[in-house]
């Protein structure tokens, strides 16, 4: 299996490739449109800020690339925000895969929400084997409203999506790379998800 | 963890470790205990320091999959760009901050408010809590609370408070201080210092409001099992993560 995780220097990818390699598989690392299109699994990570994020994938060509994508892709954390329409966080338009506007926790929260919360209402193949209200791992200051697309909830002074799917393409707000067995586990789901490419 | 030229340092009582001083096989013990994030803090002050705390970083994300801080000795931008590029989750600033203070919005706007903690030191100089440096051995004109503040205005993502009057008496975390800061701040703050039973930990989410507490040695002595508190918090209506 040929797993790709998109290098556009945004952020922490390193744990990425290890939680990978702890599920027996290697991964490449790749700004390549030719090597990501070949991928049988395509990871879009993103750690930062989301118009610097987005300016450089921009750059790198690969913001028309990713929505055309057609073998499983999961987007994680600002991967999976950019993947939405547009984010409040400066004021950015995304690639309109999943269609919802991300907006700022503004609910008498803490901000940013850094820690483990609980994912619920789960709905998809990504968690086969995961329990209702089991833990993930989240940082994150913005977030995606419930809607058609959501496939977990967390609840953070409000109760928002933790997880997005449509057709091909899945979103985790959390980052399954450090949520211990448990984001192990919906990794290597992702991976079993049969490949239609 | 303290950490010393890549060894952890500080006596360790781990009896099913084959070497105590390798911090990455303590930080695996301690992520399948149960422990929810692991803080390594360097105090190596060798030439090789920088080289030596990345390779570690590496050699930890390798092996554990719950988050990690990475503090000691991070002064520029390019420190931390090292350490995340390594597979840090965050780090952590402290005294370099203090002199620096630009140093933080720098941070912050370079990665994200996410992955930068700051760390403050503080103890109470008749009366008033006051911010010190060299691992609480240097005093500092600042007042907590104002430094506090100071800090999540230019980008920090996280308050690391470790009272020195509460440091090593395992007499419980300084919570009144604690509550202050939780109420006066709006990012997360973990509380550091004193841990010396159960009930502590309670006291310190119940009257100190701290979204986090980091212990070292009740863990590494084996005092206090991760698995035994965490059944404890829960009991007490805190939810964490079984």
């Amino acid at each position: 299996m040929k797993i790709v995780i998109i290098d556009y220097g945004a952020g922490n990818i390193q744990s990425i490739k290890f939680a990978i390699q702890r599920l027996g598989y290697e991964a490449v690392l790749s700004n390549n449109p030719e090597e990501i299109m070949e991928a049988d699994k395509v990871i879009f990570p993103g750690v930062g800020e989301a118009s610097s994020a987005m300016k450089k994938l921009k750059e790198s060509g690969l913001d028309t690339l990713v929505p055309k994508l057609r073998q499983p892709v999961l987007g994680i954390c600002l991967g999976m925000q950019l993947m939405c329409n547009y984010t409040e966080e400066g004021d950015t338009k995304g690639l309109g895969i999943f269609d919802v506007d991300v907006l700022r926790f503004n609910h008498g929260v803490k901000v940013p929400q850094i820690g483990w919360n609980q994912i619920e209402s789960l709905e998809s193949p990504l968690f086969a084997d995961i329990n209702e209200k089991e833990y993930i791992y989240l940082v994150h200051s913005y977030y995606a409203p419930v809607v058609e697309d959501t496939i977990a909830t967390s609840n953070y002074g409000v109760e928002y999506s933790t997880a997005l799917h449509k057709n091909n393409f899945y979103g985790t707000q959390f980052h399954p790379e450090k949520s211990s067995m448990v984001g192990e586990r919906i990794l290597k789901n992702f991976l079993n998800l049969s490949t239609t490419n | 963890m303290d950490i010393k030229n890549g060894r952890t340092v500080k006596g360790v009582n781990f009896v099913d470790l084959r070497d105590a001083g390798d911090p990455v096989e303590l930080a695996d013990a301690y992520s399948k205990a149960g422990a929810d994030e692991l803080v390594f803090l360097d105090i190596s002050a060798t030439e090789e320091r920088r080289k030596t705390l990345a390779n570690l970083v590496l050699r930890v994300a390798e092996k554990v999959n719950i988050p990690f801080t990475v503090g000691g000795g991070i002064s520029s931008v390019e420190d931390v760009d090292i350490l995340l590029q390594n597979g840090a989750d965050k780090v952590s600033v402290n005294s370099s901050a203090v002199k620096n203070p630009q140093l933080i919005n720098d941070l912050a706007a370079k990665f994200g408010s996410q992955c930068i903690t700051v760390a403050i030191d503080a103890k109470q100089i008749n009366g008033e809590w006051k911010v010190h440096l060299v691992g609480g051995k240097v005093p500092t004109e600042l007042n907590l609370f104002e430094w506090a503040k100071e800090v999540e205005e230019r980008g920090a993502g996280e308050i690391l408070f470790t009272s020195m009057d509460h440091d090593g008496t395992k007499d419980g975390f300084a919570n009144k201080a604690l509550a202050r800061l939780s109420e006066e701040l709006n990012i997360p703050i973990i509380a550091s210092g004193g841990a010396g039973n159960m009930q502590h930990f309670v006291d310190t989410f119940k009257e100190g409001k701290a979204d986090a507490a980091l212990a070292a040695s009740v863990f590494h002595f084996k005092e206090i099992e991760i698995k035994d508190l965490k059944e404890e918090l829960q009991s007490n209506n805190i939810p964490v993560r079984l």
